[in-house]
């Protein structure tokens, strides 16, 4: 029994490497990783990172006090409440009439479908500026639609209601083109899998389509909602811009600056952006957690 | 290849699926032209034939994902036709498996039963119940967690067919559903799905360009060619008799040859035989497979052919001659060589069992 005393050889099974410091970097067979890093870092930096610290840093010169009193102006908090509150909204309502607009330009052929197709990127293209004025004139109350909600005791333009007309209006395209290449891309099979073993219409949208693009659907609304958010040029045409009523955020921004008060601003701003970047990170997580449903 | 015995389809089991002159065109290229055929009550019907033959249109006309331009299809006695797709009640599986990719192997089973009507669904216990009977059905017992991108290819096939008996259907579909897979795996889901049809005694319709495939697991054959039913029968039937030249060169490989059939003596070249039964008069075409004949030495009777190479592949001895300078593959099984056969040797082929079709 010699081999009581002889050492066992180290045998490791085969799935089993041996065990390697991690490493912070993998190692990519694509060339250029350095390069590109660096590049990429500097570029973020200077575009992304260095204005928005300078925003961080801006406000302290109000001190903390100063911040929170800033914040806590009842003119400041219902601009927040209204920008973030009417961007979630306008970028919800987008949601299923966006999924249904791109439903009907990919899964239907129709004369016109292109010319459609080409005028989902109009808000897209357009000044924000010009949307802004042409939004108004449709909407206020001497303009054709404006006149006609007023009729049923509507008030479109010169109320929230306008804001969210505006921002539906600009959300628009980020929720079409975001779904738009998935639909096309679902398998006709599987919907047609589902018809087989006995799925109703409404069933086979529910169980089979919406799950396979709700990844692409959240990434659409949080773009919608990121730049419902940020929208100035068309909404303070149709807002009225009443104090307390329909003064968005981003306009309150511009009247603190043309009074000089940078800090001011900058604390606005800040406030913005983390409650942006809030939203942002909590809609990412939900979408990272439904692309890895069935792909793990 | 391999033969069922033919008392399989016994013509007195009652019908089941009754196809009566369906033809479907695409703006305007016909895809099926007038096709008519039955099956049996759990009979193992293979659709057969070249990609653009029109047996996937007619598999998709069964399971009402396609409309017919005319025609009827009758199931049980029941227009089919009139029925939409969800109350046919047919398992369909299709050749990329079309599995719910963010369902796990169990709700994808499930599905046919959970998105039924409430008053038709069964309880949830007893879904639980059968999707693991047919979890042990299509033996992939313990991956009922997984997700359908986390299986092999044959596996995501064994849960789609899984899928598609879950709804206990009247009939089983099958587009090419291993068409995918490799040749290894291929083999071993045949013989599996023979052995599942057998059991769940279900009618069958499977659609298939492979025609080992076709005559391996199907009751019987249909071929078919740009649209239209060339023959029908069981495989032997269709192997040994094949109707036309396609059908003959279809089902396996075919060595073909020019002759004239004159008063019940077929020649073809220098060799002269009794004419088959029941062959054409003037010029015929000959067919007959390669390893089909009999080699016997110059000086005897038979095509005169000249051995210029020869080639084992596997069980099999591959020939290379040439008849009347025209190249010609012929197959001996081995490992031994056929006697007298030798590269740069003259020798005589005689085809054993020529099949002879009239020119044109």
């Amino acid at each position: 029994m010699t081999d009581r005393f002889t050492a066992a050889p180290v045998v490791r099974p085969l799935n089993d490497p041996w065990p390697r410091r991690p490493r912070l970097v993998e190692h990519s067979v694509l060339p250029g990783f350095k390069l590109s890093l660096g590049i990429t870092l500097v570029y973020l930096a200077l575009i992304v990172l260095l204005p928005l610290s300078l925003l961080a840093i801006r406000p302290w010169e109000l001190g903390f006090d100063g911040i929170v009193k800033t914040l806590t102006d009842p003119r400041v908090a219902s601009a927040l409440r209204l920008t973030f509150g009417i961007s979630l909204l306008a970028a919800l309502t987008n949601a299923p009439l966006g999924l249904l607009v791109a439903w009907t330009l990919t899964r239907y052929q129709f004369p016109g479908r292109r010319l459609m197709d080409a005028l989902v990127d109009l808000p897209f293209a357009l000044p924000t500026a010009v949307a802004g004025i042409a939004l108004t004139a449709i909407y206020a109350p001497t303009g054709p639609l404006g006149a006609l909600a007023e009729k049923v005791g509507l008030k479109t333009a010169y109320s929230p209601l306008g804001i969210f007309i505006a921002l539906v209006f600009i959300g628009l395209p980020f929720v079409v083109r975001s779904v738009q290449p998935v639909l096309q891309d679902l398998d006709k099979d599987v919907e047609e899998a589902a018809q087989t073993l006995g799925a109703s219409d409404l069933q086979r949208a529910a169980y089979v389509v919406i799950p396979a693009i709700g990844p692409a659907l959240l990434s659409g609304i949080s773009l919608a909602f990121a730049r419902a958010v940020g929208e100035y040029g068309s909404v303070i045409f149709i807002a009225g811009n009443l104090p307390m009523k329909t003064e968005i955020a981003p306009l309150l921004i511009v009247i603190k600056l043309e009074q000089y008060d940078y800090a001011g601003a900058s604390a606005i701003g800040c406030a913005m952006l983390a409650i942006s970047f809030g939203a942002l990170v909590v809609m990412n997580i939900a979408q990272i957690y439904l692309a890895r449903r069935g792909r793990a | 290849m391999s033969f069922r015995p033919t008392e399989n389809t016994s013509s007195a089991s009652k019908l089941a699926l009754e196809i009566k002159g369906i033809s479907k065109a695409y703006g305007r290229f016909p895809a099926l032209k007038d096709v008519s055929l039955q099956a049996h009550d759990k009979e193992f019907l293979a659709l057969l034939g070249p990609s653009g033959s029109g047996k996937t249109t007619l598999l998709r006309v069964l399971a009402g994902l396609e409309e017919p331009d005319a025609g009827e299809v009758r199931f049980g006695g029941e227009d089919f036709l009139s029925l939409p797709v969800r109350e046919r009640k047919v398992g369909m599986v299709f050749q990329h498996y079309a599995l719910f990719r963010h369902m796990t192997v169990v709700q994808n089973i499930a599905f046919g039963l959970t998105v039924r009507k409430r008053a038709e669904k069964p309880s949830k216990s007893e879904i639980k119940d059968r999707v693991e009977h047919l979890l042990q059905l299509v033996q992939l017992e313990g991956l009922d967690k997984r997700f359908p991108s986390q299986l092999s290819g044959g596996q995501r096939q064994r849960v789609a067919l899984a899928l598609a008996l879950a709804i206990e259907p009247r009939m089983l579909l099958l587009d090419e559903p291993f068409g995918a897979l490799d040749a290894q795996v291929r083999r071993e889901l045949r013989r599996w799905l023979r052995e599942l049809h057998d059991r769940a005694g279900v009618t069958t319709v499977f659609v298939t360009h492979d025609q080992e495939e076709a005559l391996d697991l199907a009751d019987r054959v249909a071929i078919l060619k740009d649209g239209e039913l060339v023959q029908l029968g069981t495989p032997n039937e269709v192997y040994e008799h094949p109707k036309t030249p396609f059908v003959f060169d279809f089902l396996g490989q075919a060595c073909r040859m020019a002759g004239v059939v004159e008063g019940g003596r077929l020649r073809v070249a220098d060799w002269e035989s009794e004419a088959p039964k029941g062959a054409p008069q003037g010029p015929v075409e000959v067919f007959f497979r390669p390893d089909e004949v009999a080699f016997a030495p110059a000086d005897g009777t038979g095509l005169a052919a000249e051995v210029f190479g020869i080639s084992q592949r596997g069980p099999d001895v591959r020939i290379d001659c040439r008849i009347g300078g025209e190249p010609m593959e012929l197959q001996a099984h081995g490992p031994s060589l056929p006697p007298g056969v030798a590269t740069g040797l003259s020798v005589r082929i005689k085809p054993l069992r020529p099949k002879v079709y009239a020119t044109g």
